[in-house]
C-alpha cells in the first residue's frame, strides 16, 4: 500500500478500523480528541459503534461491557482521564478481558499542561488501579509505529485476555507523517465463547458466563492472581521489544529513552559520531514487558562507562534501568517535563558531562 | 397434578444471602419470571452492582457481568451498543445508583440507551452495615447519621424516578413496591413490561422498587414493612412517572 501523508491521532483512529476493530467510546481530552472526531466520522461509514461518554469513569466501564460481551473495542484519552480509567483498567485486568486504551500523554501532575510528556510511565507500567496488575504497554516512537502497535494490540489484547496500552505522547498525536497500513495486522478475533457474556443462545451453550472480579474466599482471589501473575510472566517471555542502536561499536556511553525522546537522542549520537564519540541506545518498545536482560546485557559491554536515562518526565524510566543494570555501571538521568522537548544539543552536552 | 408454583428457570437455585425478610430475594424472583416469560433467558445480560447485590450473579442463570460501585449503567451501555440483539438489566441498590453511580444512570438515561435497570430503594447502606444512603428520610437514622438524617446538613432525599422522569428523552420510569402481595403483582407486571420495552427498541426504562432491609433498619421483617408503607411511601410515591408514547 502507497503512504499516505496523516496526523498521528487520526492514523491511530484508522489503523483501530484496520486492525477490525469497530467499536470505541471516549471523552475529549487535548491532545488526542482528533483520534474521537476523526472515529465520529469513520466509524458510521464502516457500521461500526461511536460513543462520546459523559465521562471517562464511564467510558472506561462501557469498555469493560463491551470487552465482557466479547467485542473488540478502543479508548483513547490523555493522563488526567487515564487517571479516571484507572477504576476500569483495575477491574478489567482483575476480570480478565481483553480491551486496548491509548493514552497520549500529557504534562502533569494535576491539569498539568496540554504539551507532550512522558509522566505517566509509573502509572502505566506500575499500576495506576488498586492491586496486582499489570497491562502490556506499547511505547511507539513516530507514527508509523502507533499504527503497527495500535493493530498489534488488540491481538495481544486476545492472546492474553488483558488490557494492552499504547503510550504515546502528544507530539505523536499531532505530528504529521507519513504512514503505511500493514495488509497482515487484520486478525480475526479469537474464540470468546467460553468466557465472554455474549448470550447462552449465541453459543449454543447450557453453560452461562461470568464476567467478574469478586472472590469473597481468600484462596480463590489467590488463585486468580496467580493466575495473573503466570500471564505476566508469559509476556515477559514472549512479548518483549526492543531496538538498539549504534550498538555494534565500542560505546561509551548506552543511553536508554522511549517514544518521542528517543529520537531526538538518536540525532544526538549521529551527531556525536561525527566527533567520534560512540554512544548506543537501547530503546524499549514495550515499556511491561520491560526489556531485563537486554538493559542488563547493553550495560556490559567493556567500552561503556556510564548508563543515562533520557526522558520527558522527571525520572520514571530510569528506576527500571537502574534495577536491569543491576549496580555494574553508574546510570544517570536527564529530564524535562513542561513540554518543551529537550534539543540534540542539550543531549549532547549532558553526555560529554559524563566523559 | 399440575405444579403451581415452581423456581423460575431463569434462577439458579443457589441459596442467597440475603437477610431474613429482606426483599431483595422477592425482586430476584420477579426479574426471573419475567424473562422466563418473556422467554428471553438465553440471550440475558445481567449486571450485578455493588452493595448486598453483589452476588446476584450466582443467584441467576443467565449470562452475567459484575460492575464496579455505580458504573453499572455505563457497562449496560457497552454491551447494548456492541450487541444491541442482547437483552440487558442492571439490577442496582440506592447507595451504587443515586450515590456514586448518579453520573452514570442519568446519562445512560438521557441517551435513551435501551436497557433495563431495576433499582433498589431500601434507604440505606445494607451490605456496608448501615450508613446514610441518599435515599435515607429526614431523621432517620444510619450509622452515619446518629442522630437520624439532618437535612440541613445533607439535604432532602432523592428521588430517582421523579428526577429521571424530568429527562426529555422518552423513557419508560416507574415506581412500584414489594410490601404488599397486590405491590408485588404491580411490580412483576412493570418489571415484565420494562423488559418488553426493550425486546421492541423503544427506550431505558427504569423500575424503582421501594424495598426494605429489616437487619440495618434494626426492626423485624414486619415491622420493617410497616415502616416502609408508612414513612417510605408518602415520600417516595408509587406510580408510572413515565411512559412512552
Ligand atoms: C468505589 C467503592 N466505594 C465504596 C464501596 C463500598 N460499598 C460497598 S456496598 C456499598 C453500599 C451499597 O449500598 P446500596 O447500593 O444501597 O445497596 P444495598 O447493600 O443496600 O442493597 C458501599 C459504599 C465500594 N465497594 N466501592
Ligand atoms: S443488609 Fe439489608 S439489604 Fe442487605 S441483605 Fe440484609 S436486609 Fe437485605
Amino acid at each position: 500500500m502507497a503512504k499516505v501523508l496523516m496526523k498521528g491521532n487520526e492514523a491511530i483512529g484508522e489503523a483501530a478500523i484496520r486492525a477490525g476493530c469497530k467499536n470505541y467510546f471516549a471523552y475529549p481530552i487535548t491532545p488526542q480528541s482528533e483520534v474521537a472526531e476523526y472515529l465520529a466520522k469513520r466509524l458510521p461509514e464502516e457500521g461500526g459503534v461511536f460513543l462520546q461518554g459523559e465521562s471517562e469513569v464511564a467510558v472506561g466501564y462501557m469498555i469493560f461491557g463491551a470487552a465482557g460481551a466479547g467485542e473488540r473495542v478502543m479508548t483513547t484519552s490523555s493522563s488526567p482521564g487515564i487517571s479516571l480509567m484507572s477504576e476500569a483498567l483495575s477491574y478489567i485486568a482483575a476480570a480478565q478481558c481483553p480491551a486496548v486504551f491509548v493514552n497520549i500523554m500529557r504534562g502533569g501532575p494535576g491539569l498539568g499542561g496540554i504539551l507532550p510528556s512522558q509522566g505517566d510511565y509509573f502509572q502505566a507500567t506500575k499500576g495506576g488501579g488498586h492491586g496486582d496488575y499489570h497491562l502490556l504497554v506499547l511505547a511507539p516512537d513516530g507514527v508509523q509505529e502507533a499504527v503497527e502497535m495500535t493493530m498489534q494490540a488488540f491481538t495481544l489484547a486476545e492472546k492474553y485476555r488483558n488490557p494492552v496500552m499504547i503510550l504515546g505522547d502528544g507530539l505523536i498525536g499531532q505530528m504529521m507523517e507519513p504512514v503505511e497500513f500493514p495488509d497482515g495486522l487484520k486478525t480475526e478475533p479469537s474464540n470468546k465463547d467460553d468466557w465472554a457474556t455474549n448470550g447462552m443462545a449465541h453459543r449454543k451453550s447450557k453453560k452461562r458466563n461470568l464476567v467478574k472480579s469478586l472472590f469473597l474466599d481468600p484462596t480463590a482471589l489467590n488463585d486468580n492472581n496467580l493466575a495473573l501473575k503466570a500471564k505476566y510472566a508469559q509476556m515477559k517471555k514472549e512479548e518483549v521489544q526492543y531496538e538498539l542502536v549504534n550498538a555494534d561499536t565500542d560505546y561509551q556511553v548506552l543511553i536508554t529513552s522511549y517514544g518521542t525522546m528517543s529520537r531526538v537522542c538518536r540525532t544526538a549520537i549521529d551527531m556525536l559520531k561525527e566527533e567520534g564519540i560512540e554512544v548506543a541506545m537501547l530503546r524499549p518498545k514495550t515499556l511491561f514487558p520491560f526489556p531485563e536482560k537486554a538493559v542488563f546485557d547493553a550495560s556490559g559491554k567493556e567500552s561503556c562507562q556510564a548508563v543515562i536515562s533520557i526522558e520527558m518526565s522527571m525520572g520514571q524510566m530510569v528506576e527500571d534501568v537502574e534495577r536491569c543494570v543491576k549496580g555494574r555501571l553508574p546510570v544517570e538521568f536527564y529530564g524535562e517535563c513542561g513540554g518543551d522537548i529537550p534539543s540534540p544539543e542539550k543531549i549532547i552536552e549532558i553526555i560529554k558531562a559524563l566523559l | 397434578m399440575a405444579k403451581a408454583f415452581s423456581r423460575p428457570k431463569a434462577l439458579s437455585g443457589t441459596h442467597t444471602h440475603y437477610c431474613p425478610g429482606c426483599t431483595h430475594g422477592i425482586v430476584h424472583r420477579l426479574v426471573a419470571e419475567a424473562i422466563d416469560d418473556l422467554g428471553i433467558q438465553e440471550k440475558t445480560v445481567g449486571i450485578a452492582p455493588v452493595g448486598c447485590a453483589v452476588l446476584a450473579y450466582n443467584y441467576f442463570d443467565c449470562d452475567f457481568q459484575e460492575a464496579a460501585h455505580g458504573r453499572a449503567p455505563a457497562m449496560a451501555t457497552g454491551i447494548k451498543r456492541v450487541r444491541p440483539d442482547l437483552m440487558v438489566f442492571t439490577y442496582q441498590g440506592d447507595g451504587d445508583l443515586a450515590s456514586i453511580g448518579m453520573g452514570e444512570i442519568i446519562h445512560a438515561a438521557n441517551r435513551g440507551e435501551k436497557f433495563t435497570t431495576i433499582f433498589i430503594n431500601n434507604a440505606i447502606y445494607g451490605m456496608t452495615g448501615g450508613q446514610m444512603a441518599p435515599t435515607t428520610m429526614p431523621g432517620q437514622r444510619a450509622t452515619t447519621a446518629p442522630l437520624g438524617r439532618d437535612t440541613a446538613q445533607t439535604g432532602m432525599p432523592i428521588r430517582m424516578a421523579n428526577l429521571l422522569a424530568e429527562l426529555v428523552t422518552p423513557g419508560y420510569i416507574t415506581r412500584q413496591a414489594v410490601l404488599k402481595p397486590q405491590q408485588v403483582n404491580k411490580a412483576k407486571k412493570a418489571i415484565k413490561q420494562a423488559f418488553q420495552y426493550q425486546m421492541e427498541n423503544r427506550c431505558f426504562s427504569f423500575v424503582e422498587v421501594i424495598s426494605t432491609c429489616p437487619t440495618n433498619w434494626g426492626m423485624t421483617p414486619v415491622d420493617a414493612l410497616k415502616w416502609a408503607e408508612d414513612t417510605l411511601l408518602p415520600y417516595y410515591e408509587l406510580g408510572d412517572y413515565k411512559v412512552p408514547e
